[in-house]
Formats: structure tokens, C-alpha cells, sequence
């Protein structure tokens, strides 16, 4: 082909949600993501201090964190049933497993994860909480107050079944939500084997900060914030291998790259995603630990902007390039 | 139930003309809603003036052999019916959309209704033993419909006799409709 | 708990034992499901008919469930669709149910060109024309009545007319169309080219085509055979100031500077002719005048015709071989609308020679010789024995020396006051054409319109016409009506019908009842068809069928006929020689040049653009630019710009401008298309977008109408046609203000 090969490309399908440029999923899915990765980050986090620290929290915000998580995750679930085009069928995703299909995981992940975070919740409580919540009007009103009962006990049995349960069900749901984009072939933006470990560190990184955002005890929050400086640094390798990766792929993966390196996406992204998302949270994050001065709630709300804005950018960003032919 | 049949198209780009009377004849036999469409026109024009090439090809679901879009899909809904056709179960389909954007050459849309949509190989024809709606229409006799596992098949012999090629071969989906060159 | 956790356990289960065999078969093997989609648009009955979205009348089976048309397809046993349609047949449909179809009779209630009518009974409006008619024709003579037709229904209306005694019947679709063309082949063959034209591309092995863009005019027969000879290998040589979908599948496109064909067609004869290339034994047998030929070309050098043209040489020479090598199989397609540049007949005769040359004319591959299914006429009651008058359509001044069909422009002008013709027209019948767009310089039609006694319009849309009539009558469809059977010269011949799939939609009435029903108000029912019915069942009955058995069937075909001279028939030719003439005594004696002269065309201003006009293979001019179904494919037009001067000019592809021509008239907002496929010299757009009418939903003010941008016509002075690629325009850009969403 002759380098001044100059390409006309006309088409009459005009397809709404398609054309010109694929637009099938809004700001819902996003939502959705960030919100699944939040909750997969809370239950690897949670996980991970009561594995290492070899006791269940201490703090009230750690207790109650798998509440928090419950209702984030049921948010996530609303989100991701207003983006059904067609709602009535929703039960579908649940009369079936469907194994290639990463969104029929996710569904099942999901189901797996709501009563991890139950148990979790309640043999995570200490007597003192146990019993307030048994206690609570709409728990009596309900008659929920015997199976809360069991519940707790049936935790307290398998504390560590649950506590390995937690960590495996928010691995799972964390990649997930990488997965599901990482696995379309079609598009070049997402497609990579980085993104599920992209969003599940992305996660873990969220639901770090949504814990910081709370009144945690000190040895939680520095172990939270050294696994923060962690999970960001790793974003930062993963985000430069993905990057890499599409700049040195064919013309659709080069096309996709460029979005992010002077095309439409890259202001948002270096701004929104890197900086705000990554860099400046990671430098607060190390000056102190290093100063051992006191936490401010900076850090973990640039890295929950980042966190949505990463998987906005990203859902918007692999939409917008469509492979092969231009319309 | 499997008939071992694998059907296929052939859209001969030397013969097309772009003319969308098989867009139209798909919009009028499938009765496809309004403002959408499963077949389209795409024409490429390479070169700068006076040194030019066209291609012009009829475009439509490629029924691929390892059809990513039936792999991502969460109910079964998308699934590959007899003779290797993707087809879309209206009934179990929750407008999840993950098969939209698992689709490469874009095929797929949201119906109206809901549900997802794109070309059916006109299966309710064909099963019958007529042409698809688009083939049947053609006025050059562009597109060539058949089963390629029967060697004595017109697509069998166009695609002996002819050089071919597929659209994004990369994208490993294995597509049943081939563009004659 | 218990259960839930049973549940979900059993689920895992059941699918990891479909998925053990392996991921990649999974999908497959999990596709238990034998939903097959249906969607059940076969129609209850099947009714044959053929196709007016144009005029080349394919045959069409309709297909009809609980009283609705759910798709049109092609008539497998019709000769001209042979099962399969153009994208403007298909999309049929669209007009029967087109929302804004004229519904009822109207009566115009304001001045002229205000679309504000008051709906009347067919009655009451049939009793006003009939009176008014009545009130032209004793003041001026039934003469100064004229119709302007295009369309099949339109036999009804003329028999009428001109048993009013009126032979002022024109139509655009003759000196704004092919008529240069028809003249050049009468005038070089004895007959004309026709439509269908007599072309056999299927068995063509070198087609050239001379700006006809097959392709994007969309004649399905011609396009099927152009596609069967591609297949079989033929290739193709197109002459194009814009890479046409042909030019995309030639071999050779050659991007003529515009106006310059008559010096490559003489170019390519010299070479032909010097190279002895030609066929001798054709040319001898069959043609006069070759020597004159001869020496007329002699100086045509390619080198020379590449000044003009902008084609080198060698690629001259080379083309010239290639076209020669494959006579007689070599067929120059004689075009169709070939009003261009007022040379155009001298154009249509260099196309008719050079056929000659190659001896293609009643040769396969070439011009078949054709034949019909003689389908006798049943004659009405009553012949009309009066002597018509001479149409006015040629100004006295400047005569036409050989007239065709009446001039519709000339018709027009001839309703202007004040012109200089033998006597005026005062009022028009306008059916199924809609004259505020098909021709040339409009607003010389407005002037006409304004002066006009009266003005009907017989149409199935409120196209722009129908806003300047003063009685408009909605007809029934092609979808809903009988017409006179179909029964052309053709390789084989056949007799195809229209009949009604479906009753008359609001209250339309088919032509042949508006005809009858017109002639019972001016005492003409002797001279004219009756039942309609009755008169397709009398002509059947002389050939033994009966409008039973054609209604079922469709078409009926005649015994196979020899067509070509290879299959032994002897080709006549009705020329005053009984031969082809190269060399035109006829011209010569008219005082017209006998042999094509090249005249090199008129410069562009500076900044201006010539203005090409042509067919999207989507739309019939703007017939069909209302028609919601075919919208779906094309909703509007663009206008081509070659690339690289679009980038001079700060254009690009999706930009809005308005295109004003040499006189300052306007058209659009349109889009342009920044294309490396045309020619920086000139401009190209489709024609019959840009509605003006309002009542047109759909297509009011889509796109740009070109026909406003013809304000200069150069007259051929052979046949009077009005050639229009004579106008130049710029673009402009469009206001925000002007663009509509
Ligand atoms: N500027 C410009 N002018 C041109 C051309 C061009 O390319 N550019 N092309 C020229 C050529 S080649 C031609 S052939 C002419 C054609 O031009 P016209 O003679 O005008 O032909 P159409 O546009 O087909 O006719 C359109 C009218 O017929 C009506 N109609 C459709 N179906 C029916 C029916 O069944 N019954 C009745 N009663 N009416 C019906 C439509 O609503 C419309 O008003 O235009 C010529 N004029
Ligand atoms: N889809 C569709 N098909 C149609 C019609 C329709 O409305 N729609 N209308 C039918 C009718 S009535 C007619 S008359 C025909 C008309 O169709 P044709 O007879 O095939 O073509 P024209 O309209 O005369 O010419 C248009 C072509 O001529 C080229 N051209 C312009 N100027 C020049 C020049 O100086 N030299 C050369 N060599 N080429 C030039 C233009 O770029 C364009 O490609 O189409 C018929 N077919
Ligand atoms: S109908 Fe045939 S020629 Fe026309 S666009 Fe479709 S494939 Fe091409
Ligand atoms: S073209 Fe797209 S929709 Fe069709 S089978 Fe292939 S991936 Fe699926
Ligand atoms: S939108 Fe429907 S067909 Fe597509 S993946 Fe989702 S459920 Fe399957
Ligand atoms: S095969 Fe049928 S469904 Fe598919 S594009 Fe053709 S007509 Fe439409
Ligand atoms: S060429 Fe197309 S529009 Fe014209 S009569 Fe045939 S099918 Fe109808
Ligand atoms: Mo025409």
C-alpha cells in the first residue's frame, strides 16, 4: 500500500446506540463497576486485617464496614438492573450458568458475595453491637432476631471459612470487573489480560479509601495506608503495561492508545485517573508514613475520584474506538 | 437435531453495487424497526485522485464460527443454532449488552422491544429452503447463500474458484461471510 | 439457607457437566435452544404486477396479508426483473402507505403557488375542470390545452387530451431526458435506442460507458447485466468527471474534463479508423458515408483530444485498442438523460458511429434487435378523425429541424406571454410529473403558471406542482390500479399487467376512471376506454388469454425470436439510405454539421464549480425522496467536492453550504462530501432532494434541489433539448440559522 494511501470510508447503517460510534453502555455500567470494585477492595481488605492482624476488627468502623459494603453492592445491583434494556428478564441471569461468559460469573460471584458480607457483618460484631442490633426495633418487628442469632453463631463456628470465603468472593468480583472488559476481543482498549488486576488493585485501592474515609483504629489505618501505597504503586505498573502493551499492538490497539496519549481521553485521564487518582494520593500516602503525620481524608477521596474516573474513561474510552472499519 | 451443515454467504464485491435494495429487502421481510437496520453498505475508496480503487461490500452479522458475542452472553440468549447460525432468543435475552460490544464488526443493536437484534441468516427461509431475503433481492446477484460442508454448493465453488478474504481475520472469530475479491 | 445453598450447587453442577468437555466448545454445546425467529411477513395471497417507483416497469409479486402490502418482491417469470428488484422496487411500500399522499380531491382557495386548497367531492371537481376546460377551448381552441406526462398511467389522460383534440402531449422525460440520444440513433440507425433499451450488456465483453452511471441509475435489467458481464470477465471502460460506482469496477476510468467527450469519441475513431481496427466487412455491408468519416477524423489526433479532454494520449490509444479488440462484443452505451450541453445529439452520434465502427449494432454484446409480444389494440368506439395542430413547442424564430416528441420546455415557454410561437397555451393538464423540478430554468415555469387560464395536476403527493394547480386530483398508486398492459420491444417479448394488490387507499381514483369519468363531462366516452376491465380482457382475449389468466400469472411470454444477426436475421434500417449513415445527408440538408464537431465548452467563471448532476441508486429523482422506507437508506443528498480543493476552501466532509450558481440562485443547506472521486473543475449532486413543498414531511428542505440551480440551458440545435451542465456555482457556507437540525 502506498503511504499516501488515502482512505474514504462511507457507510449507511446508521444503528442508534452503534453508529457512529458504539454507545451501549452510559454511566451506569461505570457506577456499577466502581462501586463492585469498591466492595471486592473492602472484602479483600477486610480479609487481609483480620488475616494478618489474627483477630476480627476492632474498631466500630471496621465492624460495621460489610454493612457499608452490603448496601454499596446492592447500590452497584440497582445500577447495573437500570442498564438492562430489557428488565423484565433480569431473572435469565440466574436460570443458567453460562462458563464463558465473565458476566455470568460476575452474576454468580455476586450471589456469592452478599452472604459472605452477612456472615462477615454479623460474627464480625462484638457482643456489645450484637446485642444493640438484635435489640433494634425492625429486627424484633421482623422476627429476624433468631436467625441473627444463628447467623452469628454459625460465623463464629466458621469464622475462618467465612473470613477465606470474603477474601476469595472479593478477588473474584475485584477481577471481575476487569474481566468483563478485558475480555472483548473486539475492543482494544479493554482488551487485555492487565485489566482484571488493573481493577481489582483499583478496587482494593477504593475500598481502602473508603475505610480511611472512617474512624478506624491506628493499627488498622496504617496497615490500610501501607496497602494503599501498595495497591497505587502497582496501578501505576499495570496502567503502564496496559498502555505499553496497546502502543506497541496493531493499528486498532495503536488507535486505542492514542486516545490516552493526545487523542480525546487524555486530558481526563493524566488529570483525573494518574494524578488525582494515583500520583498525589500516593505521595500523601508515603509522606505519612515517612512523617508519621496525621491522616487527612485528601488522600482517599482523590482516590476514589480517580477510581470512578479510571472505569469511566475506560467504559467511554474502548466505546468510543470502533475497530476496523470508520463510520 | 444437527443437520451438519455449516451455512455461509459469499458478497462478491465485484458485482455489488451498493445499491441497499438488500438492506431494504431485510428491513421489509424481518420487519427490522424503524431507524435500524441488520445489512448495510460500506464503501472504501483508496487513493488519491485520479489513482483509485473501491470496494463496496454488503455487511451483516458473519455468523462466526467462534462467535464471541454467544460466548459473553450471561442466559444462552445468544446461542449457535443448527448449520452454525447465531441467532438471539428474544425470551431470555435481558438487554445485558454484552454481546454488543463483544461483537467486532458492530452486528448487533438493541431492539425497541428490549431485546437484542441483528441478521438471522433469514433461518424461517432458509429452514424452508428459499434464499434469504437479501440474497433473493440482489440485483447483481452479489450474494451467494449455501452450506459450505456440501462441497457441490454455490459458496463451496465461489470459494474454490476465487480469492476471498475475511473482515478482521485478528479478531479469531472465524466469520462465514466472505468478501470475493 | 440450606436450600439456597442446594440450589445454587445443583445449577454449578448442571452446567460445569456441559462445560468439562472444554471452554471453547461450550458455547456450542450449551446452544440447546431451537427458538427460530419468524417473522411472518409472507403474505397471505401473492398478487403480480409491475413496478412504477420508475419506468422500467419490472415485474413485482406483492405480497398481501389481513388487507396490507407486507413486502414487495421481484416477479421470477418478467424479463426485465427476473426475481430480483432495485432497492426503489423493494421499497414500494413506502409510497402506498406514505402518510402525506394526497387523499382527496382539491380545489385551490389562494393565488397560484400557495399550497391552501379546500377538499371537494370528485364530482365537483371533475364538473370544474370539465367547465373550465370547456371555457379555454372557446376562447383559444382545444389546442391551447397541453399535457405534461411521465409515467405509465399516463395513456388514459393522453387519449383523452387528444380526443379533446389537443396534440400538445410532452414530457420531460423526452428533451430534458433521452431525447438527444433517440434523435442521434434515428438519425444514424433509422430507429431509436427506446426504453427498455435494446442493449445486450450481459454478452458484452468491453462495455464503455460515457457518463452513464450504471450502478447509481439503478435500471435493474441493465444493472443485472452489467453484474452477469463482470462476472464473465467483461471489463469495463468509463468516461467520468467523477469515479462513478462503474468507474470503481473499471478498467479503465478515465476523468474526462466535463464537455469534452465528443474529442475523445473522435479521437478514439481516428485511432480505430488510422489502426484499421474498425470492422470492414460490418461497415461495408451496412453503413454509408465512411469515407467522409474518414477524412473527418483524420485531424482528431489523439494528441490533439488530449488538450481537451485532459486524457493522455497513449491512455487514448490504448483505450481506443482495448475498446476495438473485443467488437462486435464491444458495446459504447448510448446513455440515457444526455441533455448535457446542447452538443448532445452530435454526442449521441459519435456514441451511434463508433458502434458502428465496431460493428456492435444487432451484434451480441451489443444492440439486440428486438421483438414483442403482439398484443393488438382493442380501439375505442369512435376514431378521432381531427386534424391536429403543430405544437408550438419551437419558438418561430429559431425552428427545431428535427423534432422528437413535443418539447416540454418548449410547451412551457410557449404558455409565457408574449412568446414568440403560433399560437399560446392556456392551460395544462400536469400528470405524474412534477414540472417545478424536472425542468430546467424554474423560474420560467413560475412565469408560465402565473399566466396561465388554468392548471390541473393529476399526482399521488403534494409535490411543488401540485401547489400551482388549481384543481388537484389524487391518483390511485401503481399499488392500486389497473394500467394498459406492458408489452415492449424487448429480446423477448412479453405482456405484463398492473392491476390493483390492494383497493384505492383514502379516496385516490386510478387514471383510466379519472380519463373516463373526465370524458363523460366533455362528451368524449366514444373515443375513449371504458370499463377498464373489460378493455384488458378484450385485448387479451385477441392474443387467447384473458385478464383471468394475466392476473394470476403476471406475464406472458412470447415465443423465443432471433434477436442478433449472428442468430441469422438481416437488420433493417429506416434511415433515407436504408443504411447506417456515418455521414448525415439529413444534417448536411438542415444546414447542421453532418459529421459530430467537437466545441470545446465555455470556461468556469473564476471560483465557480460546473454544476454535474445524477441518480442514487436509493431514489428516483424526487419521486421518491418523500417516501419513508427508502429514507432509511438515503435521507439526503450531498454535494461532491474533490479533496484537495475542498481543503483550499476550508471544507470538509459533513460541512453545511449552500450552493449559488452564476446568477446568484440558491440551493440547500446541503452536506458536502470531500472526495478524492471527482475532478477539482466541477461539483456533483443527486437529483430530486431539497423539497420545497412543505406538505412533503419527510423531504421538505432535505438536502439541495439542483433544478433550482439550472437558470441556463444550451439548446441543442439538432432536437431542441435543453442541455444543463452548462451551470456553475460556489459553495458557500451555510448560516447557523439556515441549517436545520
Ligand atoms: N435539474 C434536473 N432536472 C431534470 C433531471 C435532472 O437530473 N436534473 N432529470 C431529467 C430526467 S432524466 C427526467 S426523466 C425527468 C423526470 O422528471 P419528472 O417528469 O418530473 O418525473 P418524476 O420526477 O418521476 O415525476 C414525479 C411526479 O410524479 C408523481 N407520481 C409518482 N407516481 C405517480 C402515479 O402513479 N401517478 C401520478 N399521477 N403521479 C405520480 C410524483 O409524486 C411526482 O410529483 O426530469 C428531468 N429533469
Ligand atoms: N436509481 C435511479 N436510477 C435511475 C433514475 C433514478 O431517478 N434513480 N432515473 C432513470 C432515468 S429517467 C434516467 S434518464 C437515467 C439517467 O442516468 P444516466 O443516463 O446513466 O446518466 P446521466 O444522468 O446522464 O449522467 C450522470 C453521470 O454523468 C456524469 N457526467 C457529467 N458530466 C459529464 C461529462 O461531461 N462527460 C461524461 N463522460 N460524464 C459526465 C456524471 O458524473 C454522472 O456520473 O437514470 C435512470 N435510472
Ligand atoms: S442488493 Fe446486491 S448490489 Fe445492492 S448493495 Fe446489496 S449486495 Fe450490493
Ligand atoms: S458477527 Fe458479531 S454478532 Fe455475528 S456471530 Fe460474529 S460476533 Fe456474533
Ligand atoms: S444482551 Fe441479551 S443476547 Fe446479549 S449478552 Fe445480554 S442477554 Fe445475551
Ligand atoms: S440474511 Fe436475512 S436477516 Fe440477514 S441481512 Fe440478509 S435479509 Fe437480513
Ligand atoms: S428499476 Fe427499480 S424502480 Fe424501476 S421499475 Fe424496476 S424495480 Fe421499479
Ligand atoms: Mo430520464
Amino acid at each position: 500500500m502506498n503511504p499516501h494511501d488515502v482512505v474514504e470510508v462511507i457507510s449507511n447503517r446508521a444503528n442508534p446506540g452503534i453508529d457512529p460510534h458504539l454507545h451501549v453502555w452510559g454511566w451506569e455500567i461505570p457506577g456499577y463497576l466502581f462501586l463492585g470494585g469498591v466492595v471486592a477492595g473492602l472484602l479483600v481488605l477486610l480479609a487481609a486485617l483480620e488475616l494478618t492482624r489474627k483477630r476480627r476488627p476492632t474498631s466500630g468502623a471496621a465492624q460495621w464496614m460489610p454493612l457499608v459494603a452490603i448496601v454499596l453492592l446492592s447500590l452497584g445491583m440497582g445500577l447495573l438492573f437500570l442498564d438492562l434494556a430489557n428488565k423484565e428478564h433480569v431473572y435469565r441471569f440466574y436460570t443458567t450458568f453460562q462458563p464463558t461468559s465473565p458476566m455470568s460469573w460476575g452474576s454468580w460471584i455476586l450471589l456469592l458475595v452478599y452472604p459472605a458480607l452477612v456472615l462477615l457483618f454479623l460474627s464480625g460484631l462484638d457482643e456489645q453491637r450484637r446485642d444493640a442490633l438484635v435489640a433494634w426495633k425492625p429486627v424484633a418487628r421482623l422476627r429476624l432476631a433468631r436467625l441473627l442469632r444463628w447467623a452469628m453463631a454459625f460465623g463464629d463456628r466458621h469464622r475462618r471459612g467465612v473470613v477465606w470465603l470474603s477474601l476469595l468472593a472479593g478477588v473474584g468480583l475485584g477481577a471481575y470487573t476487569g474481566l468483563l472488559l478485558g475480555t472483548m476481543a473486539a475492543r482494544p482498549t479493554w482488551n487485555s489480560g492487565v485489566m482484571g488486576p488493573l481493577f481489582l488493585t483499583s478496587g482494593i485501592s477504593t475500598g481502602a479509601a473508603v475505610m480511611l474515609l472512617t474512624r478506624l483504629d491506628p493499627d488498622e489505618t496504617a496497615a490500610l495506608v501501607r496497602w494503599d501505597i501498595m495497591a497505587i504503586a502497582v496501578e501505576l505498573v499495570l496502567l503502564t503495561m496496559l498502555l505499553l502493551g496497546l502502543s506497541s499492538g496493531g493499528t486498532n490497539a495503536q488507535a486505542a492508545a492514542s486516545g490516552f496519549l493526545g487523542g480525546a481521553y487524555t486530558a481526563s485521564f493524566w488529570s483525573l485517573v494518574v494524578m488525582a487518582g494515583l500520583v498525589v494520593p500516593l505521595i500523601l500516602n508515603v509522606l505519612e508514613v515517612k512523617r508519621h503525620t496525621r491522616m487527612t481524608l485528601f488522600a482517599p477521596a482523590l482516590v476514589l475520584i480517580g477510581g470512578l474516573a479510571l472505569r469511566a474513561i475506560f467504559v467511554a474510552a474502548g466505546q468510543a474506538h470502533v475497530v476496523g472499519v470508520l463510520h | 437435531m444437527s443437520t451438519g451443515k455449516r451455512y455461509a454467504m459469499t458478497v462478491d464485491t465485484r458485482r455489488c453495487v451498493g445499491c441497499s435494495a438488500c438492506v431494504l429487502a431485510c428491513m421489509a421481510e424481518n420487519d427490522v424497526p424503524e431507524g435500524y437496520c441488520r445489512d448495510w453498505i460500506v464503501s472504501e475508496i483508496h487513493g488519491e485522485f485520479p489513482n483509485l480503487t473501491q470496494e463496496i461490500r454488503s455487511e451483516r452479522c458473519m455468523h462466526c464460527s467462534n462467535p464471541p458475542c454467544v460466548e459473553v452472553c450471561p442466559t444462552g440468549a445468544s446461542f449457535v443454532h443448527d448449520g452454525g447460525v447465531v441467532l438471539v432468543d428474544p425470551h431470555k435475552c435481558t438487554g445485558c449488552k454484552a454481546c454488543i460490544a463483544s461483537c467486532p464488526y458492530d452486528a448487533r443493536y438493541v431492539h425497541p422491544d428490549g431485546h437484542v437484534d441483528k441478521c438471522t441468516f433469514c433461518i424461517h427461509r432458509v429452514e424452508r429452503g428459499d434464499n434469504p431475503a437479501c440474497v433473493s433481492v440482489c440485483p447483481t446477484k452479489a450474494l451467494t447463500f449455501g452450506d459450505l460442508n456440501d462441497p457441490t454448493s454455490e459458496v463451496s465453488k465461489l470459494l474454490r474458484t476465487r480469492e476471498y478474504k475475511v473482515l478482521q481475520p485478528e479478531a479469531g472469530t472465524e466469520p462465514n461471510v466472505f468478501f470475493l475479491k | 439457607m440450606a436450600i439456597g445453598r442446594r440450589t445454587f450447587i445443583k445449577i454449578v453442577g448442571a452446567s460445569a457437566g456441559a462445560t468439562a468437555v472444554g471452554v471453547g466448545l461450550g458455547s456450542r454445546l450449551l446452544a440447546s435452544n431451537d427458538y427460530v425467529p419468524d417473522p411472518g411477513t409472507d403474505g397471505d395471497e401473492v398478487i403480480p404486477t409491475f413496478c412504477e417507483i420508475c419506468f422500467w416497469k419490472c415485474g413485482v409479486l406483492a405480497h398481501k396479508k389481513d388487507g396490507r402490502i407486507t413486502k414487495i418482491v421481484g416477479n421470477p417469470a418478467h424479463p426485465l426483473s427476473r426475481g430480483r428488484l432495485c432497492p426503489r422496487g423493494t421499497g414500494g411500500t413506502g409510497l402506498l402507505y406514505d402518510p402525506d399522499r394526497l387523499k382527496r380531491p382539491l380545489i385551490r382557495k389562494e393565488a397560484r403557488g400557495k399550497q391552501v386548497f379546500e377538499e371537494v367531492s370528485w364530482d365537483e371537481a371533475l364538473d370544474h375542470i370539465a367547465a373550465k376546460l370547456k371555457e379555454v377551448a372557446a376562447k383559444h381552441g382545444p389546442e391551447s390545452v397541453a399535457l405534461f406526462n411521465h409515467g405509465y398511467g399516463a395513456s388514459w389522460i393522453k387519449a383523452l387530451v387528444q380526443a379533446y383534440g389537443s396534440d400538445n402531449v410532452g414530457a420531460p422525460s423526452y428533451a430534458q431526458c433521452r431525447g438527444s440520444r433517440e434523435k442521434a440513433f434515428e438519425l444514424t440507425y433509422g430507429s431509436a435506442v427506446g426504453s427498455p433499451e435494446v442493449l445486450d450488456i450481459e454478452n458484452t465483453r468491453v462495455l464503455t460507458l460515457i457518463g452513464s452511471h450504471l450502478g447509481e441509475n439503478m435500471h435493474n435489467t441493465q444493472v443485472q447485466e452489467l453484474a452477469d458481464a463482470i462476472g464473465a470477465g467483461a471489463e469495463l471502460v468509463v468516461v467520468d468527471p467523477r469515479f462513478s460506482t462503474a468507474a470503481g469496477k473499471a478498467r479503465y476510468w478515465l476523468p474526462i474534463r466535463p464537455g469534452t467527450d465528443i474529442a475523445l469519441l473522435l479521437a478514439w475513431m481516428h485511432v480505430i479508423v488510422k489502426e484499421r481496427l474498425y470492422d470492414r466487412d460490418y461497415v461495408a455491408k451496412y453503413a454509408v458515408g465512411f469515407e467522409e468519416l474518414e477524412k473527418h477524423v483524420a485531424d482528431k489526433t489523439p494528441e490533439w483530444a488530449s488538450v481537451e479532454t485532459g486524457i493522455a494520449p497513449e491512455l487514448i490509444v490504448e483505450t481506443a485498442r482495448f475498446i476495438a479488440g473485443a467488437r462486435p462484443a464491444s458495446l459504447v452505451h448510448p446513455g440515457r438523460r444526455s441533455n448535457w450541453y446542447g452538443d448532445d445529439t452530435q454526442r449521441g452520434r459519435s456514441v451511434a458511429i463508433l458502434n458502428a465502427l465496431l460493428g456492435s449494432w444487432g451484434r451480441k454484446g451489443g444492440f439486440f434487435l428486438p421483438t414483442s409480444y403482439a398484443v393488438p389494440k382493442v380501439p375505442a368506439s369512435k376514431k378521432i378523425e381531427h386534424h391536429f395542430k403543430e405544437p408550438p413547442d419551437a419558438p418561430l424564430d429559431r425552428p427545431v429541424p428535427f423534432l422528437g416528441e413535443a418539447l416540454a420546455h418548449g410547451l412551457r415557454d410557449a404558455s409565457i406571454p408574449g412568446a414568440n410561437v403560433a399560437y399560446p397555451i392556456k392551460a395544462w393538464i400536469v400528470y405524474g410529473t412534477n414540472l417545478l423540478q424536472a425542468l430546467p430554468e424554474p423560474e420560467k415555469t413560475v412565469k408560465a403558471l402565473e399566466a396561465l387560464d388554468f392548471v390541473v395536476a393529476i399526482d399521488v403527493l403534494p409535490a411543488e406542482i401540485t401547489g400551482w394547480a388549481d384543481v388537484v386530483l389524487p391518483e390511485a398508486t401503481y399499488l392500486e390500479r389497473f394500467d394498459d398492459l406492458h408489452a415492449p420491444p424487448w429480446k423477448r417479448g412479453y405482456v405484463a399487467i398492473r392491476q390493483p394488490v390492494v383497493p384505492p387507499l383514502h379516496d385516490s381514483k386510478p387514471g383510466s376512471w379519472i380519463a373516463w369519468e373526465l370524458g363523460k363531462r366533455l362528451g368524449l366516452t366514444d373515443y375513449l376506454q371504458g370499463d377498464v376491465e373489460s378493455y384488458l380482457d378484450a385485448r387479451l382475449k385477441k392474443i387467447g388469454s384473458s385478464l383471468t389468466e394475466l392476473k394470476a400469472r403476471g406475464v406472458l411470454l412470447a415465443k423465443r425470436e432471433p434477436t442478433f444477426i449472428e442468430e441469422g436475421l438481416e437488420p433493417t434500417f429506416a434511415t433515407p439510405s436504408g443504411k447506417i449513415e456515418l455521414f448525415s445527408k439529413q444534417l448536411e440538408d438542415a444546414g447542421l454539421p453532418p459529421l459530430p464537431q467537437y466545441t470545446p465548452p465555455a470556461p468556469a467563471p473564476a471560483g465557480h464549480f460546473r454544476l454535474l448532476v445524477g441518480r442514487a441508486p436509493m431514489h428516483t429523482f424526487g419521486r421518491t425522496t418523500n417516501n419513508p422506507f427508502l429514507g432509511r437508506v438515503m435521507r439526503e443528498n450531498v454535494v461532491w467536492l474533490n479533496a484537495k480543493r475542498a481543503r483550499e476552501l476550508g471544507f470538509e466532509t459533513g460541512d453545511d453550504v449552500v450552493v449559488v450558481n452564476q446568477d446568484g440562485a440558491k440551493a440547500g443547506p446541503i452536506k458536502v462530501r470531500a472526495t478524492e472521486g471527482i475532478r477539482p473543475d466541477c461539483v456533483y449532486m443527486v437529483h430530486g432532494f431539497g423539497h420545497a413543498s412543505k406538505e412533503l414531511h419527510f423531504a421538505f428542505s432535505r438536502g439541495a434541489d439542483d433544478s433550482q440551480l439550472v437558470t441556463r440551458v444550451a439548446i441543442d440545435p439538432v432536437m431542441g433539448g435543453t442541455g444543463i451542465n452548462v451551470n456553475f456555482v460556489r459553495l458557500e457556507r451555510a448560516a447557523a440559522s439556515e441549517v436545520s437540525a
